[in-house]
């Protein structure tokens, strides 16, 4: 097995550091939504904030893509952000069944 | 460092993409198109979810607590992960196999914990095609089973993967051993009693991999194989609060 160069500092304190964010905000979304707090639709945005905010730090830290070259994050990352907006166009539809009571 | 560069010629050498190895952008490409895979299965339950008003809230206490304690056994596998690729970046041998042996622990739990809680549900009368909770929602059962299904095979997938990593040929009678112990052990009605011949699947693609391209995994074959570990540790931070979360039921 050969070693290969680390390019950049890191250490492992910082990735008990991100372990550590991530499972406070587990547990901040377990108590919000055992004590439910917000409505569901405030509910579901801020569940989705908050993933969103642990994803960003498992993409970032654990898979390195921080370190990566800004070319990479770039294209790697707009593709797939840019896929997943545009799925969202079917919950037009999602709201209109709900709200017009469309049985 | 064959796969660094792609030869040309003699002596002309094209860079490679991105300036990383090609391993890794081949491992990142795969997991675009898998994101998109889970997005879709994700926006089908949000779709489904947000659409019906009448939408199941079947997890009481217990079993929130259960996909709370799942979720820290993914997290937590994910930091093993990234301190085994910080030793194979070492050149550590040891403490490489320990800590991938410790992320397949935590892999593991998660998915024994998630198949009681199906075998729960199973037992409560919850099927693809029906629940007790709603019966004007018969989709809850399928897009449930299909999404967390999903994500649970992609977490064996990654057992197996991490397996030929740390351990090569002496993973297989390993798997093989789970493979028997988890078809005996389980009642013959459970679903896991048939879904456990995924092991014996998985054992003969590892057999294949290692038979025909036996080779001494290093350490970008580690972390390129902690980035789909990390990526199924992703797609559970959107499951578990779009698919437990949101159906709590907190009251009865």
């Amino acid at each position: 097995m050969h070693t290969v160069d680390a390019h950049h500092d890191e250490s492992k304190a910082q990735y008990f550091w991100v372990w550590g964010v991530l499972l406070l905000l587990t547990a901040v979304e377990v108590v919000l939504a055992y004590r439910q707090v917000f409505q569901p639709v405030q509910m579901l945005q801020a569940l989705m904030v908050l993933s969103i905010i642990k994803s960003a730090l498992i993409i970032g830290y654990f898979m390195h893509l921080k370190y990566e070259a800004r070319s990479m994050k770039w294209v790697m990352m707009t593709a797939v952000v840019a896929c997943l907006c545009f799925m969202c166009v079917f919950f037009a539809d999602a709201f209109r069944i709900l709200q017009l009571g469309v049985r | 460092m064959a796969d660094i560069a792609v030869q040309h010629g003699v002596d002309a050498y094209e860079p490679s993409l991105f300036g990383t190895y090609s391993k890794k952008i081949g491992m990142w490409l795969f997991l675009l198109s898998d994101s998109l895979t889970f997005g879709a299965l994700l926006f089908a339950y949000s779709y489904g979810r947000i659409s019906n008003p009448q939408w199941p809230t079947p997890f009481h206490k217990e079993s929130i607590l259960n996909a709370t304690v799942m979720t820290g056994c993914l997290l937590s596998s994910s930091l093993t992960m990234v301190l085994g690729v910080l030793a194979a970046r070492r050149g550590d041998r040891s403490w490489t196999r320990n800590w991938i042996l410790l992320t397949m622990l935590f892999g593991t739990g998660f998915v024994v914990l998630h198949a009681m809680e199906w075998t729960k549900l199973i037992a409560e009368g919850m099927t693809p095609f029906k629940n007790p909770w709603a019966a004007s929602v018969p989709q809850f059962g399928g897009t449930f089973f299909t999404l967390t299904g999903m994500h649970m095979l992609h977490v064996t997938i990654g057992i197996i993967y991490l397996g030929v990593v740390a351990l090569r040929k002496k993973w297989l009678p390993i798997l093989l051993v789970l493979w028997l112990a988890g078809w005996l052990l389980t009642p013959a009605d459970n679903v896991f009693h048939t879904g456990i011949h995924v092991l014996l699947l998985g054992t003969v693609v590892a057999a294949m991999i290692l038979f025909l391209k036996p080779k001494d995994y290093d350490a970008h074959d580690v972390e390129i194989a902690g980035l789909y570990w990390h990526f199924v540790d992703l797609v559970w931070m959107f499951i578990f609060p779009l698919v437990y979360l949101m159906s709590t039921r907190v009251t009865g």
